[in-house]
Order: structure tokens, then C-alpha cells, then sequence
């Protein structure tokens, strides 16, 4: 299977190239003022790019759902903005973040204020670092894998008479590369993508990774080289001295 | 060089048209709406009861701030929107209970909508009567009957039900219960706390939203933003009712499923899997009523002999709109067997949920049950991991101390043993 995604990527890449600048790709975050608006459920969740922000106006009591696509070797952290107008504020309500997988299971926060309590605050601030998104994993293990995920934003704590207040949302999902440590053997058929979203294929901007490349191939590659040469270095210091000494033994042995 | 550029190209489209040809096909595209007859349908509900003359709204009376706020959503509503008007308290002038709490009418069908005529008929409204707002709704969802697209109900009140004892929060549960894909928001003008909770019950039993409105622009902003999502495309699921036991089972195949169940109810399905393929499957339980704060939600994948292969679970406490966990499960490519037919496994899926309700009522004994949204797909199975690392390959400073070590051991060895076998061979 590996070899098949791999022989798919080299295709689509070499059909890249060939159709140059000029291709008629359509690029999925073609529209650069970003989303402005959020869904309400996992179903209805609004796709955005990591990098890309994604805005909503809402009420107090709403549950907003984006959903953005991470690939293996990714460490996403998902930070959100909640803006309060006078009307909304010292509530008492807690704004949290939750984040969910492509299985709609939910991801822990490695650390981020994932949820805080607005007060008098014009605005709160909270974040979700997830761990890092691995290859493959076992099925009983509730590891991040590749595909989407989800963002769910909302109050609780709220009061029947807080309910319904404007705010305005912002998330935004942004990921460092953790590279080779987390390289780890096995992929997935197919990322955790879940079709609930015709017309738009939540995938990251570079297609999926196909889970060929890692830094650990330079790693072992530098790593067989030097041993190959210390190697080297360890013989011929052996017969370096060693020709010294048979050089010098043979005139007497004459 | 042309020769190698076309030799180049035909290679990549080569592999391109593999790369199509071996892709897991879509698992939805059956499910995605195609344009006949899923054309999502909204209905806008409002309220033209005598308070709805107070001016209390930027100066102006409610009325003409909702007349306004229709207008400007009439010109913005997307070509593929259906679109209608419901009218609750329009016509009855009397005092007459009874009579009043029937005043509902439609007033511009659920259709292809023509701007002008709705726009005149928002025109001739002027505020009367009662707020029957449990018999509007049942209504609108009878308007809003047949095809296959997404339906909205967008209700605009500025007071509480005035036509109890049908409650209109029951009333939402039980339409959105009846139908599938069947969401309601509502919004209050000037609310007070009673409306506000009677609204916002309504939306949450239905999966909408509830927003106060106290400006004719937040209003405006307000409509227009739910009749632009129920024109936004999504995959709507298709009803099935889950049994009691693996054997009575429906059997589903990849796709999105809507299903109901009562509090202390486990729902059973059946997914076939064939030996290299992965069942995903995905649920939520929506919690449309109040519930108590702590509660859980159990996926499991057992054998047609009740062996548990895997499990998802979650629990969660405090408000909530759904309780999610998902499960995979692949199936090893048994290719040892020489049987040319592949036995395909029937995996059961068992769904349960602890929720608890909070309040007393027909809710309370859990009918309806709560909406369970369950979401099964098959893929490829993955590519089973031999080692940790990918590959089996090292990295990092220890790897290659070590790498640099072992080869400097081993040169070493090497360079003594030859010494030491030309030695013997001179000596002999």
C-alpha cells in the first residue's frame, strides 16, 4: 500500500510539474478573505486551512464548529479569540475550546488554556496544543492520526439570562513540524477524512504526506557513511602501523 | 529531449491514472445532493402579535425593524434557497383564547422564491393577535414536507407561548423526531429570561441556535446568516432505526445515519468487512433536553459471538450540545487462506449513552429518544507497523556514536586479523 500511495504521489507530481504554472488546479483556499461564518455541528463544521483564520459572529450559547486538516508529523495548536461587546460581559460564563479527530473522538490539550472564565474582560484568549499526529497507531490507542479536525468553541456555565449575546469568534489553526522524532512506522489506508462535506476535501494544502519520507533516512545515511569511514580509519590504523613495522622488520629479516 | 519530456509525461499520466484507479473510492458520493430535489428549504416564522407593536427596537416599533430586517434577507437569500414565510398571530383580533391559538398562516409558500411578491405580502402584516407558537411550528414543518435537502425553520418571537399547554418545546423535539434534517433557530426581540429560556429550549431541541436581538441590524445580520447555512452544502443522514440485539440488525453500508435513542437504550447495526478493509464508525448523542451534568457515551465493535474487538468512549459533565467517540477497526489481509471468495466479517456496533434528564415530562422518559448521528465508513486497512520507528530506521547523536563506534571496532578487527593472517603466512 505504501508503495501504491508512493507511486500516487509521484504521478500527481510529476503531473504537477508537467502542467507547470499555468495549471488550471483549483486551489482549495482559493478565497483569501477566509470563512466568515462557523458551522453548528460536526456535519456542518466550516473548513479552514491551518494558517488561515476563521471568523464567525454568534450569540452567547452557541456551539461553533470549524474543522482543519493535519498530517502526520504535525503538532497542531488551535488558539481562539472570543470578542465580548459590552451586552455579554461579566457573565461568569467559561469559554472553552474542544478539539475532535476525523473519528469525532476527543483530543487532550498537551497544554493551552483551554478553557477560562471571561469576567469583566472585553476578550478571551485560549489555545489547545494537541500532541503530535502520528502515521499509524493501534486501533485500541486513541492517538492523533492524520485527517481532519475538529474545533468546537463555546460557553458554559451560562445563565438562562446570558444567553444569546453577540460575540464574535476567531480561530485559527497553526502546527510546528516535528520531523523525524516522530516518524513512526505504518500508515493509514486512508486519512481519518470523514465525506460529510461534498464539494470541499479537507486536506492540506500539499495533498497528504505519503508517509515515505523522513529525516531518518539521513540520519541512518550519515550514520552508515562515518561508521563506513571510521571503519576505514580503524583498518588502516592497524596496517598503517602495521606496514611501519613489517617495513622495518623485513631489511633485518633479509 | 521532446522524446524524454513525452516519455516523462506519459509515465506521470501513467501513474496519475493509477493513482485514480486505486484511490478508495468516495464513501459518500452517493449521499451528496445532487440539484433535483434537494434544494435546502427555508421558512421564516414570524411573530405578529400585538406586542410586536412596542417600539422598543432603534426607536422603531418591532414590526417595522422585522419588516426592514426581511426585506434586506429577501434580496440577500441565495438562487438554491426555498424560502417561505409563516405568519403566527396575524389575523384573529378577538379575545377568544381558543381561537386565537390556531392563528397561523402561511403567508408566501415554501418555493423558488420571486422577491417581489414576498416583499409585498411582509408588507401588509400588521401586529394583532395571540403567539401560538407550538401550532407555527408544526405547521412550518409541514410546509417544509418533502424533498431531500436540509430544512430550516428561523423563528422570530418577542414573547413566550401564549397558548399553553402544548409546549412549543416539546412540539420542536417532536417535529424535529418526526423529520430528519429539521433544525430550528429562534430569535427573540427583547427577550426577558421566561422567553429566553422557552426559545432557547426550543432551538436546543432541535440542534439550533437562539439569539437575542435588541437592534434591527443584528437582526438583519442574524437571519441573513441562517438562511446563507441552510444554502451551505452538507451531507444529511439518512434515518434508520437501530434494534435492540445484533440479530435483528440493520445491516449499513458506508455513509451517515441518523437514529434515536432513549435514555438506558443500547442501538444495535451491522457493518460486513472484508479481510484488508478498516471500519471507521463515528456517533454523537445530541443532548436536545436538559440533562443531568454527568454523562457518557459508549461505541463498541463486538463479533456476531459477542467478542469485543474495540471500543470508543467519552464522558463529559456540565452543558453540552453532542457526547462523541469513534472506533476503527481493521481487519487483517488474511491472504495466507488460498479460498478464493473472501469471507467478509459482520462487526455488530453497539451504541449507548447515559445520559440522564434533568427535567420532568414526556422528555424525561425518553420519548423521543435522543438524536444519535452515526457515521460508518470502510477504508483500506492501514499498513501494519513492524517496528516503532518508520522503517526501522535511527536517528539521532546515539545513532551514530554508536554507527561510528561499532564501524572503528570493527575496521580495527578487521585490520588485526589480516595482520595476524599475513604473519602466519610468512612464518609458514
Amino acid at each position: 500500500m505504501r508503495t501504491k500511495r508512493l507511486w500516487a504521489t509521484a504521478g500527481l507530481l510529476g503531473l504537477t510539474t508537467l502542467l507547470g504554472s499555468g495549471a488550471a488546479f483549483a486551489a482549495p483556499g482559493d478565497d483569501d478573505k477566509g470563512r466568515t461564518d462557523a458551522g453548528t455541528s460536526f456535519r456542518t463544521a466550516t473548513p479552514i486551512d491551518q494558517g488561515q483564520k476563521g471568523t464567525a459572529t454568534a450569540s452567547t450559547g452557541d456551539y461553533l464548529y470549524w474543522s482543519f486538516p493535519a498530517d502526520a508529523g504535525q503538532r497542531p495548536r488551535v488558539e481562539a479569540t472570543v470578542k465580548l461587546p459590552e451586552s455579554a460581559r461579566g457573565t461568569g460564563a467559561t469559554w472553552r475550546i474542544d478539539v475532535y479527530d476525523g473519528l469525532r473522538r476527543r483530543q487532550a490539550c498537551r497544554y493551552g488554556m483551554q478553557a477560562r472564565t471571561a469576567g469583566t474582560a472585553s476578550s478571551v484568549e485560549l489555545a489547545c496544543t494537541l500532541r503530535t499526529v502520528r502515521a499509524w497507531s493501534e486501533p485500541w490507542a486513541n492517538d492523533p492520526l492524520p485527517g481532519t479536525y475538529y474545533v468546537r468553541l463555546t460557553a458554559t456555565g451560562l445563565r438562562t439570562a446570558d444567553l444569546g449575546q453577540p460575540v464574535t469568534a476567531e480561530v485559527k489553526a497553526t502546527s510546528k513540524d516535528v520531523g523525524g522524532a516522530a516518524a513512526v512506522d505504518g500508515t493509514l489506508g486512508a486519512p481519518l477524512v470523514p465525506g460529510t462535506r461534498p464539494g470541499s476535501d479537507s486536506e492540506p494544502e500539499d495533498g497528504w504526506s505519503s508517509g515515505w519520507w523522513t529525516d531518518r533516512w539521513v540520519w541512518t545515511g550519515i550514520g552508515g557513511v562515518l561508521a563506513a569511514l571510521a571503519g576505514v580509519g580503524g583498518y588502516t590504523l592497524t596496517r598503517g602501523t602495521g606496514r611501519a613495522t613489517s617495513a622495518g622488520n623485513s631489511p633485518s629479516g633479509v | 529531449m521532446i522524446t524524454r519530456k513525452r516519455l516523462a509525461a506519459g509515465v506521470c499520466a501513467l501513474f496519475a491514472a493509477l493513482s485514480t484507479g486505486l484511490a478508495p473510492t468516495a464513501a459518500y458520493a452517493a449521499d451528496e445532493p445532487d440539484d433535483g430535489g434537494a434544494k435546502p428549504k427555508v421558512e421564516l416564522v414570524l411573530d405578529v402579535s400585538g406586542s410586536m407593536r412596542a417600539r422598543d427596537i432603534d426607536g422603531k416599533s418591532r414590526m417595522a425593524a422585522a419588516k426592514q430586517a426581511f426585506n434586506e434577507v429577501l434580496d440577500a437569500t441565495p438562487e438554491d434557497v426555498e424560502l417561505g414565510i409563516r405568519t403566527l398571530g396575524a389575523t384573529y383580533r378577538g379575545d377568544d383564547r381558543k381561537t386565537g391559538c390556531k392563528d397561523t398562516e402561511q403567508l408566501y409558500p415554501v418555493g423558488p422564491l420571486d422577491r417581489r411578491d414576498a416583499k409585498t405580502a411582509v408588507a401588509t402584516l400588521s401586529p394583532t393577535g395571540f403567539t401560538p407558537i407550538g401550532p407555527a411550528l408544526l405547521k412550518a414543518a409541514d410546509d417544509l414536507e418533502g424533498g431531500e435537502g436540509s430544512r430550516r425553520i428561523v423563528l422570530i418571537s418577542d414573547g413566550e407561548d401564549t397558548c399553553q399547554p402544548l409546549d412549543p418545546c416539546e412540539v420542536a423535539r417532536e417535529i424535529a423526531a418526526k423529520g430528519v434534517n429539521l433544525t430550528v433557530d429562534t430569535l427573540g426581540l427583547v427577550p426577558n429570561t421566561k422567553m429566553r429560556a422557552q426559545l432557547s429550549c426550543i432551538a436546543e431541541a432541535t440542534g439550533g441556535t437562539y439569539t437575542s436581538i435588541r437592534h434591527t441590524d443584528e437582526l438583519t445580520d442574524r437571519v441573513g446568516q441562517l438562511v446563507d447555512r441552510a444554502a451551505d452544502p452538507v451531507v444529511n443522514p439518512v434515518a434508520v432505526e437501530g434494534a435492540d440485539r445484533c440479530d435483528a440488525a440493520p445491516e449499513l453500508k458506508p455513509g451517515l445515519y441518523s437514529d434515536r435513542a432513549g435514555f438506558g437504550q443500547h442501538r444495535w447495526y451491522r457493518v460486513d468487512v472484508a479481510p484488508g478493509e478498516e471500519l471507521r464508525a463515528s456517533v454523537s448523542v445530541a443532548a436536545d433536553r436538559a440533562v443531568n451534568n454527568d454523562y457518557g457515551v459508549l461505541l463498541r465493535a463486538v463479533t456476531k459471538h459477542d467478542r469485543e474487538i474495540v471500543r470508543g468512549s467519552e464522558a463529559g459533565d456540565g452543558r453540552t450540545d453532542v457526547l462523541s467517540t469513534g472506533l476503527r477497526y481493521p481487519k487483517p489481509d488474511d491472504s495466507d487462506s488460498d479460498s478464493d471468495e473472501t469471507e467478509k466479517e459482520t462487526v455488530c456496533l453497539q451504541v449507548s449513552h447515559s445520559f440522564s434528564a434533568a427535567a420532568s415530562g414526556a422528555s424525561a422518559k425518553g420519548k423521543p429518544g435522543l438524536p444519535v448521528e452515526l457515521a460508518v465508513d470502510v477504508v483500506d486497512a492501514p499498513d501494519g507497523s513492524s517496528d516503532v520507528a518508520a522503517f526501522g530506521l535511527g536517528r539521532g547523536w546515539w545513532l551514530l556514536g554508536a554507527l561510528v563506534l561499532t564501524g572503528f571496532v570493527g575496521g580495527l578487527l578487521w585490520g588485526w586479523i589480516s595482520r595476524w593472517r599475513v604473519a602466519v603466512w610468512r612464518t609458514n
